[in-house]
Formats: C-alpha cells, sequence, structure tokens
C-alpha cells in the first residue's frame, strides 16, 4: 500500500495520503487530473469495483469534496480519492464511461447537492424528489426545519424543553421558588 | 361504444362540474386532459353514501368488521411489522385480515409510517381506487405528528390532513400486538358505525384536494379515480 501511495504521489501529484487502516487508504487529487488517476487505478492497479461515490459539503472552506472509493478485489484493499471541487462552480467530469452505475450517483449528486455531470446519461431527471423547485437539499445553507414548517402542516402540541431547567423545575420545585 | 357515445355520457357531467367551479368548487375531470382520456378516469365527484337504518347497517356493520381486507401496500419502515402480523405467530387470518394485492379489493389502507411526498400521490390514489366502505390505520408515529421526521424537507408531517384516518397506533414501530389491538379498535369502531372515512372524504373533497395539491406541486393525476 505505501508503494502505491508514492508512486501515485510521483504519477499524479496527489496530496495528503493517508492510511487509516492496513486495507483502507485515503489520497487527494487535483480535479482535472482525478479521472486520469481513476482510470489507472482500475486498469493497472486492479482497483476494478466503485465502492461508492459522494460528496461532503464543506461551506466554510468554499467546496464540495468528492470522494471516489475503490476496492481491489483481489488484494481486498480500498483506495478512496478525495477530490475538491468549487462550490459555486460545481462541475465535475463524468465517469459513467469507466462505470456505468456512475451514472445513478452522478444523478443523485446533482439533485442533492447541484454538482453537475456534463455528458452523463439522465443527469438532470429528477432521481427522488419530484417536482423539487428550492436549492438542493443536501447544501448545507437549506434550512430544512424552515422548509418542513413552511411547507407541511405541524400538529400543535410537540413542545421542546430545555433539558437541564426542565429536569430541574420537574424533582425540585421548591428550590425554585 | 363509440366515441360520439363517450362524449355524450361525459358532457352534462363536465357542465355540472363547470357550475360548481363557478362556486370555488373544483372542476373534474382535469381540464388539461384530452378528450379521448376523459372516459378513463371518473368524472363525477365522490359522494356520501348515507348509512341504512337500524339493524341491516347493524347488520351491514358487523360483516364489514368480521372481513378486513388489507392493501399490500408497504408505505413506510411499518410495514415490516405486517410481515410477522400476518404469519404463523400473530395469524391476523383468525381475526378475519387478510392481505389483497389490488385496492380494488381491500377495504383497509395501512399507512405504514412515514409518508414522503412521492408516496403521498400513489396514496391518494389508492385510496381514492378503493371501493366504499374503506377504513385507513395510521401505523406509527409519523403518520401522527411526523414523528423522528418531523423537520425533514420531503416527509408530511400528518396524513390526516390528505386522507380521513379511523384509528392511529403510535409507537416506533408498533409491535404486531400492538396493531391486532389497533385493529380490534377498528372493529369496535366499524361496529359502532363510527368509521366513515369515506363519506367524510366524499363531504370534505374540496378540503382535502386543497391541502393535497398545495404540497403536491406537480400534480399530473386525475383530480378524483375510482
Amino acid at each position: 500500500m505505501e508503494t502505491l501511495l508514492s508512486d501515485l504521489e510521483s504519477r499524479f501529484g496527489t496530496t495528503e495520503p493517508r492510511q487509516q487502516r492496513a486495507d483502507l487508504a485515503f489520497v487527494r487529487c487535483e480535479r482535472n487530473r482525478a479521472v486520469d488517476l481513476i482510470t489507472h487505478l482500475r486498469d493497472r492497479e486492479g482497483y476494478t469495483h466503485l465502492v461508492f461515490f459522494t460528496a461532503v459539503d464543506i461551506i466554510e472552506q468554499g467546496l464540495f469534496r468528492l470522494t471516489y472509493l475503490l476496492h481491489n478485489p483481489e488484494l481486498h484493499t480500498d483506495i478512496g480519492v478525495e477530490v475538491d471541487i468549487d462550490r459555486e462552480q460545481a462541475e465535475m467530469e463524468s465517469i459513467h464511461r469507466l462505470w456505468a452505475q456512475a451514472a445513478t450517483y452522478q444523478r443523485e449528486l446533482k439533485e442533492m447537492f447541484g454538482i453537475d455531470f456534463p455528458g452523463s446519461p439522465r443527469v438532470d431527471e429528477p432521481f427522488v424528489l419530484e417536482s423539487w423547485d428550492d436549492i438542493p437539499p443536501m447544501r448545507r445553507e437549506f434550512d430544512t426545519k424552515a422548509y418542513s414548517e413552511h411547507r407541511f402542516v405541524a400538529r400543535p402540541g410537540r413542545e421542546t424543553h430545555e433539558t437541564t431547567e426542565h429536569m430541574k423545575q420537574k424533582l425540585y420545585p421548591e428550590e425554585e421558588a | 361504444m363509440s366515441e360520439a357515445d363517450d362524449k355524450q355520457q361525459f358532457i352534462p357531467d363536465v357542465e355540472e362540474e363547470e357550475a360548481r367551479s363557478t362556486r370555488g368548487k373544483i372542476q373534474l375531470p382535469n381540464a388539461d386532459m384530452p378528450i379521448e382520456d376523459e372516459g378513463r378516469f371518473c368524472s363525477a365527484r365522490p359522494h356520501v353514501e348515507a348509512p341504512f337504518r337500524g339493524a341491516i347497517e347493524k347488520f351491514l356493520n358487523w360483516a364489514r368488521s368480521q372481513s378486513l381486507w388489507v392493501l399490500g401496500f408497504g408505505t413506510g419502515c411499518g410495514a415490516i411489522e405486517l410481515r410477522p402480523l400476518m404469519t404463523a405467530r400473530f395469524d391476523a387470518y383468525r381475526y378475519g385480515i387478510q392481505g389483497r394485492p389490488t385496492p380494488r379489493q381491500s377495504s383497509v389502507f395501512i399507512i405504514g409510517g412515514y409518508v414522503s411526498l412521492k408516496t403521498l400521490k400513489r396514496i391518494i390514489r389508492s385510496y381514492e381506487q378503493m371501493q366504499n366502505p374503506k377504513f385507513v390505520i395510521g401505523l406509527g408515529s409519523c403518520t401522527i405528528n411526523g414523528g423522528m421526521y418531523w423537520d425533514s424537507y420531503n416527509t408530511i408531517n400528518r396524513i390526516d390532513n390528505y386522507i380521513p384516518v379511523d384509528v392511529y397506533i403510535a409507537g416506533c414501530m408498533p409491535r404486531p400486538e400492538a396493531i391486532l389491538a389497533g385493529f380490534k379498535k377498528l372493529k369496535e369502531r366499524i361496529r359502532a358505525g363510527e368509521a366513515e372515512g369515506a363519506n367524510e372524504y366524499a363531504e370534505h373533497f374540496d378540503w382535502y384536494k386543497e391541502n393535497q395539491k398545495r404540497i403536491v406541486k406537480d400534480w399530473d393525476m386525475p383530480d378524483y379515480n375510482w
């Protein structure tokens, strides 16, 4: 695993190699070299299985961090490739030519985060949400509670207590007075 | 039946509905629907069916309560509790409860937990396709007040704004024993003549439609379908 990580560093300029377990490592890669790196891992290093492809919204740094997790069925090891993309122009090269099923992940990312993958099949069709007309719901600036209160009708009677004060009043009511 | 006959049959209803729509009521069938599709959908609103009187209605209610056919539509995680309910250990067949594959043969609709917007559309269609008399059981906290999904962007908070509910079974999830208790309660209500959900739906049809259309933004189905 260490030799692979240093090899990737010299070939693709990956940064921050982290070996979390003996069989799991992560590397970070530039956006425009990521697909080359993934193709190399798939075709030369035997990481033929795309385990998942997901995004994390890091709103503080203004970026989305995409994670491609690849699995090597011969060695039973996983390697995760992390790619940072700009939050404002959220767009990434599609990998549906490497794995056809990646198109579904990309469709979901388009709907939930608004990350575009030009050329990916059916990427603009709704995946789970029908008739969504707000900002993508997994973006962190989206306020799900406010949206729910505005759109759905709540049944009256649900109340929230500050735990410490509530229990103090309940257990030692005379102390309060 | 020829196409001309179809039109003859439906024109009076449309006119009647237009007259109603001027009083702020819902127009049926959908105005956008092509004329050749009109005959496939119900063009009349649901109407209240007055119960019979005295002993006949009592007998009918007793018969209804003894044969509850459940629509096999698992709408949420609660549907997992219906498997042990039907199989050997809890054996709901003892109480005349059995599953049916289609809404047209069913009399009980179990809303099994959280309802997403996508599911709500299918629930409305299935509920309307069920024949009278029909009963709804709200299973789990999510149907009552949203449960753990109360602030979710994609699940509704209370089902009784969209279809009438006869019995709620609280819990997350309720065990099969609780569901059996809920069925017992439903039977009591039916025998007492209180389970009039279908009539309630017909009576407050416009209110229910207004609520449904407020949250289902891509309404691409008939306003009412039998």
